[in-house]
């Protein structure tokens, strides 16, 4: 990647995509959310204007309080937007809701602390009718998928902080969903888990071919993880630049010690700088 | 997912070695360890059992002041039909008054989380009843329900309540925030929040209101008892006090202590078989 590449990018948001079709997974326009307290209203989000297509991996970078989470929750129907419009899979956030489109992964997992691993997650197939759905997969299955074959019946306390994460991905991909919301969900992990479960969730993306929104505080995971990064700006929360992510050779660890991917990086955090 | 499984942190599994020698020692120094927290109360209790011994014959003091331990195992032995026959109905009140006063605090609970408008009208009527001492509930309640069991149960019942109501009411609504999101957007009922989140999460806040609740009954029926009753350990208690039977009197009270520990060992039991994820995690 060139310096000048570097500064094309700098350029702001392309204009708008074309509207949604059939490879649209989420269509923002003009999305503003305002929070009325006692201490006055404030713009979580302002006229955001987000196309994101069907099976990519957005990152969402931005300083605190620049509304990642609040975004993430508006697409997943947590919260109403004040204004603009909204379709998730060509639908009202609701109904991909009530289909079960969309997982969410928090940020400190919220498991069960009464459940076992495995009953966690069997948790999206016991309510809302969630039984028998076409698109409904082994909870066995994906516990192994997640490197967890083996630890079915340990409680949540037994377990560490990055396996209960592997459960809650486990959890909220049961359903089998298309979009899946993750919020902050590595934070709280060590460096080193954090890197590996980094690695382990692009498999898991690969294989699983859902589109994933992935907010994160962390400049090299945003980097590392996204095909695009969405950098927000704080008050009112708005979108600052969508960064495409283009990196040489397979997206593995060593990766974040190539030219490219440092030189993003520093781009990413002067633009931060400015949020 | 990967070949490597597990985190560094918890994938102990390849942490073991087997040293037989350090694992034997191990597990001794844990048995000694469970057995000294058995052996010490015990030890403990005989001790001042012998002090009080001691400072009865030391002193010379009178039988009906306070009397010797000796006397009241004899006591306790040679009139174990009439202690027994007394226990009985203390504790047909006691347990009767704590299923009814649990209950009637679950289901109001309950009524508070899904009604706010009920909790703003009815805690502050709930605080004010419990702040009335109990030894002026019972001549009310012997005067509105007559000279029966009633009463006591009432009392019993009355005395249990405030600790699960706020407990419980508390753990029916401290649920984590993220786990209401999740049901959210798993679009489910509210009845499935109900039970599969907040009834669950409520149950170590309701055992702990529980294991109070389970020695407060046997104390509410106890002073029930005491106005104008004939029977009971509450009655016997009275009748020893005024005859200066003191070695009744004591031994009245180890059998209605005894029985409130049992109940509380119950209660502390049932907590460890249906909470096996919360007391592992107390311990």
């Amino acid at each position: 990647m060139t310096v000048q590449a570097i500064a094309m990018r700098q350029t702001p948001p392309q204009a708008p995509s074309p509207p949604q079709g059939a490879g649209t997974a989420i269509d923002c326009r003009g999305v503003t959310v305002r929070f009325t307290t006692e201490r006055g209203t404030v713009t979580a989000l302002q006229d955001v204007d987000l196309q994101v297509a069907a099976g990519s991996f957005i990152t969402l970078l931005g300083p605190s309080g620049c509304g990642k989470s609040t975004l993430l929750r508006v697409v997943a129907d947590l919260i109403e937007p004040t204004a603009g419009s909204l379709t998730v899979l060509g639908d009202k956030p609701s109904v991909a809701r009530e289909r079960r489109d969309i997982g969410f992964v928090f940020q400190d997992a919220a498991l069960l602390p009464w459940r076992t691993a495995l009953q966690n997650v069997t948790l999206p197939l016991e309510v809302g009718g969630g039984a028998s759905r076409p698109g409904n997969r082994d909870p066995r299955e994906l516990l192994a998928l997640v490197g967890l074959a083996g630890w079915e019946d340990a409680y949540p306390h037994e377990l560490s902080g990055g396996m209960r994460q592997r459960v809650a991905i486990a959890r909220a991909l049961v359903s089998g969903p298309k979009l899946l919301m993750m919020d902050e969900p590595f934070g709280a992990l060590d460096e080193i888990t954090r890197d590996r479960l980094n690695e382990e969730l692009l498999d898991v993306w690969a294989k699983t071919g859902v589109t994933i929104l992935f907010v994160t505080h962390s400049i090299y995971e945003a980097a590392f993880l996204g095909q695009q990064v969405l950098l927000l700006a704080a008050r009112p929360g708005r979108v600052r630049e969508l960064v495409p992510v283009e990196l040489p050779g397979e997206r593995r660890l060593p990766v974040r010690e190539t030219v490219e991917f440092v030189q993003l990086a520093g781009h990413l955090r002067r633009v931060l700088e400015t949020c | 997912m990967s070949d490597h499984a597990l985190d560094p942190g918890a994938g102990l599994a390849g942490a073991f070695t087997d040293d037989k020698a350090a694992q034997a020692k191990f597990l001794a120094h844990q048995r000694r360890l469970l057995w000294r927290k058995r052996i010490l109360p015990v030890v403990a209790i005989a001790g001042l059992i012998f002090l009080w011994w001691a400072a009865v014959e030391a002193f010379d003091i009178k039988p009906f002041i306070a009397p010797s331990p000796v006397a009241v195992v004899q006591t306790i032995i040679a009139k174990f039909g009439i202690l027994m026959t007394n226990l009985l109905p203390t504790a047909i009140e006691a347990v009767l008054g704590f299923v009814l006063g649990n209950v009637a605090a679950i289901l109001i609970a309950t009524a508070f989380v899904q009604k706010k408008t009920m909790e703003e009208a009815f805690f502050p009527v709930a605080v004010m009843i419990n702040t009335i001492p109990v030894v002026a509930k019972a001549p009310i309640l012997v005067l509105l329900l007559g000279n029966g069991m009633e009463p006591k149960i009432a009392i019993a019942a009355l005395i249990c309540f405030f600790p699960t109501l706020v407990n419980m009411t508390r753990g029916l609504r401290d649920v984590n925030p993220q786990a209401l999101e999740l049901m959210k957007v798993l679009s489910a009922s509210q009845s499935e929040i109900f039970f599969k989140i907040r009834v669950q999460n409520s149950l170590p806040y309701l055992f702990s209101a529980l294991k109070i609740a389970a020695s407060t009954a046997v104390i509410g029926a106890i002073v029930g008892e005491w106005i104008g009753s004939t029977t009971g350990i509450g009655a016997l208690i009275i009748q020893a006090t005024y005859n200066f039977d003191s070695a009744l009197l004591y031994a009245t009270i180890a059998v209605g202590s005894t029985f409130s520990a049992a109940f509380f060992g119950v209660i502390t039991y049932a907590e460890r078989r249906i909470l096996k994820w919360n007391v592992g995690r107390a311990v």
